[in-house]
């Protein structure tokens, strides 16, 4: 292979009747990355993964994977690619293992390498293989799911919402295996609503709105442009309030909460402490404290003008 | 090309799992074909069978009705396989399948392959039940060998067009709804009364309905009654509903998801 990226994708455009879904848009993932396409509900994010991996047609524009055309040749794509889809694809009829060596099957691996394959993944994935996939947790059918796409050795995965609706611990299994999969050097393409996800995984990232990307660039590129790190605090009384406001030189927003002062900052330790003991050498008592960090509500704010339905990160300390 | 046969076999034991998994759903469906043929042999076969044109009673209608039974049998088990194709296409593996290099339809043929297997072997039963209550053939092993053959291929044809009812229907329940109309078939033809009792456009449509000729081709080989042209009108609706069956279910298959 020449040195073509391994996700090369120019002016795509699709639309639902009159309802324009992707705008045209540009995205090249060099072989051996990661990049996450970041966005809220109805972005558009779905609908790239589908074109991308030969479900649906493009509209307009050109897609190539390991340097085949997606349309006119999605025979060779198919063989590169491996697929996590939102909705997890597993066979509920089956057992993992049996999920895993219908995928090695498929393949053509033949028997004793099929399960060989099937073995070593649900030792890697940490999954029971003789249980049925219908009683497998929504952590283990995420797991079980990507695992399926990976049984045939793809150099290009689509990862297509990973861990939405997973709780927190099946959230981190998953970015592991994420990271342990980039680290075998295979190219990653994945969506994500949750900039800390983004954060964790991706080398970069393209911001996905209505259909165009609005920005891209390495994580920490993409955070800098965004203002709305703040350290908020909360006092038990107007006194303390003021003392605080006046010890830090930072006024209370006459319109935000009652007896609560943001103090802009990265909520990184070495400020926090600071910040404590300059209101310690102060004798200001603060009630509670929570660090605020910009989320991709921060994030489409800053860079569409419009809010999002999505939370942002936030850490709280008592 | 091997690829493909490859595939279709994958598929093939995928599907054959399910069935093992479903055993509760495949046995409701061999229960329905002996219950009608228990209810037409002894509820009504002893009235029905003098009215066949001699005083055999009971003992000539099991003769008479067991083709037509054979395929209220095939009838009923495609009804399981458009169940089973639709319920399928409501499970995520089918999208990932899209996304694989595999033989397009090879899930198609798998669910066919299985449906066929399946519906073989309830035949065998239902007609070993036929036998026990008085079903006495008079084939030779090649009239056999030509009943197999033709309920075989009767079986690929309705299997087919089966599965585009169920590619058709979107969801499990709309999907045991469409071949409803096939389980009446054999009633609005040759399946359980003669059609010259039946008045005039009932018969005409009775004469001219592909399961009639089927039935009519079954009976000559089983039980020696004449066949005139029916195997020939048989094989050829045949023919013409796995093509259209197969046409049809390719096309629905191959158009594009939105979930």
């Amino acid at each position: 292979m020449t040195s073509e990226p391994a996700i090369a994708v120019t002016g795509l455009r699709r639309s639902y009747g009159s309802h324009v879904v992707l705008d045209g848009i540009d995205l090249h993932v060099p072989e051996g990355t990661v990049l996450a396409l970041l966005g809220p509900n109805g972005a558009g994010k779905t609908t790239a993964v589908r074109i991308l991996s030969t479900l649906i047609r493009a509209d307009a524009g050109e897609a190539r994977i390991c340097g085949h055309d997606v349309t006119r040749d999605p025979g060779r794509v198919r063989a590169a690619i491996g697929v996590t889809g939102q909705f997890s694809a597993v066979d509920d009829f089956l057992t993992g293992e049996e999920n895993l060596v219908l995928m090695a099957d498929l393949h053509h691996l033949g028997r004793a390498e099929g399960r060989r394959r099937a073995a070593d993944l649900l030792r890697r994935f940490d999954l029971p293989g003789r249980q049925p996939a219908a009683t497998y947790s929504g952590g283990m059918r995420r797991r079980l799911d990507l695992a399926m796409g990976l049984v045939g050795d793809p150099r290009v995965v689509f990862l297509d919402e990973p861990t939405t609706g997973l709780d927190p611990r099946s959230r981190r299994d998953m970015w592991q295996i994420v990271r342990d999969l980039a680290a075998r050097g295979v190219t990653i393409l994945l969506t994500t609503q949750y900039l800390e996800e983004a954060d964790q995984l991706a080398g970069s990232i393209a911001l996905l709105d209505r259909g165009r990307i609005v920005a891209r660039g390495a994580p920490a590129e993409l955070k800098r442009r965004v203002p709305g790190g703040h350290v908020e605090l909360r006092f038990a009384g107007d006194e303390a309030l003021t003392a605080a406001a006046a010890t830090l030189g930072v006024a209370p927003d006459p319109d935000g909460e009652p007896l609560v002062l943001r103090v802009p900052g990265d909520g990184g330790v070495r400020s926090l402490r600071a910040l404590l003991d300059r209101l310690d050498a102060a004798r200001v008592e603060v009630d509670t404290l929570a660090v605020r960090t910009p989320g991709l509500d921060d994030v489409f704010l800053a860079l569409t003008g419009r809010p999002t339905a999505t939370n942002p990160g936030e850490v709280t300390a008592r | 090309m091997s690829h493909a046969i490859r595939d279709s076999a994958t598929m093939l034991r995928r599907q054959l799992r399910h069935m093992w998994r479903n055993l509760p759903v495949v046995l409701m469906l061999l229960a329905v074909p002996i219950v009608f043929l228990l209810l037409f042999v002894y509820v009504l076969g002893g009235t029905l069978g003098d009215g066949l044109g001699g005083s055999g009673g009971r003992r000539a209608y099991v003769d008479y009705v067991t083709p037509g039974i054979l395929l209220i049998t095939v009838a009923g088990a495609v009804q399981g396989t458009a169940i089973a194709v639709a319920l399928d296409m409501t499970q995520g593996i089918i999208a990932r399948f899209r996304t694989m290099a595999i033989a397009r339809t090879s899930v198609l043929t798998g669910h066919v392959l299985g449906s066929v297997l399946q519906v073989l072997l309830q035949l065998a039963v239902v007609l070993g039940v036929a036998v026990l209550v008085g079903f006495r053939p008079d084939a030779t092993a090649v009239e056999w060998l030509a009943a197999a053959g033709l309920l075989t291929v009767t079986a690929v044809a309705l299997v087919w067009l089966a599965v585009a009812m169920g590619l058709a229907s979107g969801n499990p329940a709309t999907a045991s709804n469409l071949p409803m109309p096939l389980l009446l078939l054999p009633f609005f033809g040759s399946g359980f009364v003669p059609t010259e009792s039946m008045p005039a456009g009932l018969r005409w449509f009775a004469e001219h309905q592909p399961f009639t000729p089927i039935m009519e081709t079954l009976r000559g080989l089983l039980l020696g009654t004449p066949i005139g042209n029916s195997a020939v009108i048989a094989l050829g609706w045949c023919a013409a509903i796995a093509l259209g069956g197969y046409l049809w279910a390719r096309a629905l298959y191959n158009r594009e998801r939105i979930r």
